[in-house]
């Protein structure tokens, strides 16, 4: 099962800046860790205390994983997972 | 570095965060991918609809980045309005730069200073602020 993950431009560094990665996992916790274990750090990065990042949006083809089921929504083969950094301050 | 920007876009940002006062308002300015250069305004909701806080739409954030990658564009600016205070980065906007490679412009409008309003540009990086100097171009 291979799923592609597009990365933001700032977690690229982790990736050696490739755009897009290919990770595996069948609910977004699994391919979180997936992705963590391929580029050690990553994980930090999307999660805290174990939930996702307040201000980090990731997405399943169209949609916001928070209407998903957050860290429980379940991912096939051939999803397209995009992560990318909320746009937003005070 | 600087941040080089036509009058008409100042204008258009300036007349946004005026319409849009009390809250902040927010949108940014695309241009070719390794271009640099600020050459298409799109203004955005502030989802937050808040005097203290933006933030783009989660759906329009990614429909954002989707027309991005399909027109070979990159965001070079970010801007957003402070109502009650100066145009300087606050701590929130500092934690929550996710672009390294924008100019993130910051206009105030608050009261004290009208009818002038502050126009800047910074690049954060890493939690670090570097003030840039701001072109107006005719």
């Amino acid at each position: 099962m291979s799923i592609e993950v597009r990365i933001p431009t700032i977690l690229r560094p982790f990736t050696k800046d490739q755009k897009a990665v290919a990770a595996s996992g069948a609910s977004l916790t699994a391919l979180i860790t997936n992705l963590d274990s391929q580029f050690p750090g990553i994980g930090d990065r999307l999660l805290e205390n174990g939930a996702l990042r307040r201000f980090i949006n990731i997405y399943i083809n169209d949609e916001d994983v928070r209407f998903l089921g957050g860290l429980d929504a379940h991912i096939k083969d051939g999803d397209s997972v995009t992560i990318l950094p909320a746009v937003a301050g005070g | 570095m600087s941040l080089i920007i036509s009058r008409a876009f100042v204008d258009v940002i300036v007349e946004q965060s005026r319409s849009e006062y009390p809250d902040e308002c927010c949108g940014v300015i695309l241009g070719p991918v390794g271009s640099g250069k600020a050459s298409r305004l799109k203004a955005m909701v502030n989802a937050a609809h808040s005097p203290t806080f933006y933030e783009f739409d989660p759906k329009d954030l990614l429909s954002l980045y989707r027309e991005v990658d399909e027109q070979d564009e990159e965001i070079v600016v970010i801007y957003h309005s402070h109502t009650e205070t100066e145009a300087y980065p606050s701590r929130t906007d500092i934690a929550y730069a996710g672009e390294p490679g924008a100019h993130y412009v910051l206009v105030s409008s608050r009261k004290e200073i009208a009818p002038a309003i502050e126009f800047r540009s910074y690049r954060i990086i890493d939690g670090v602020v570097t003030e840039e100097e701001v072109s107006i171009t005719d």
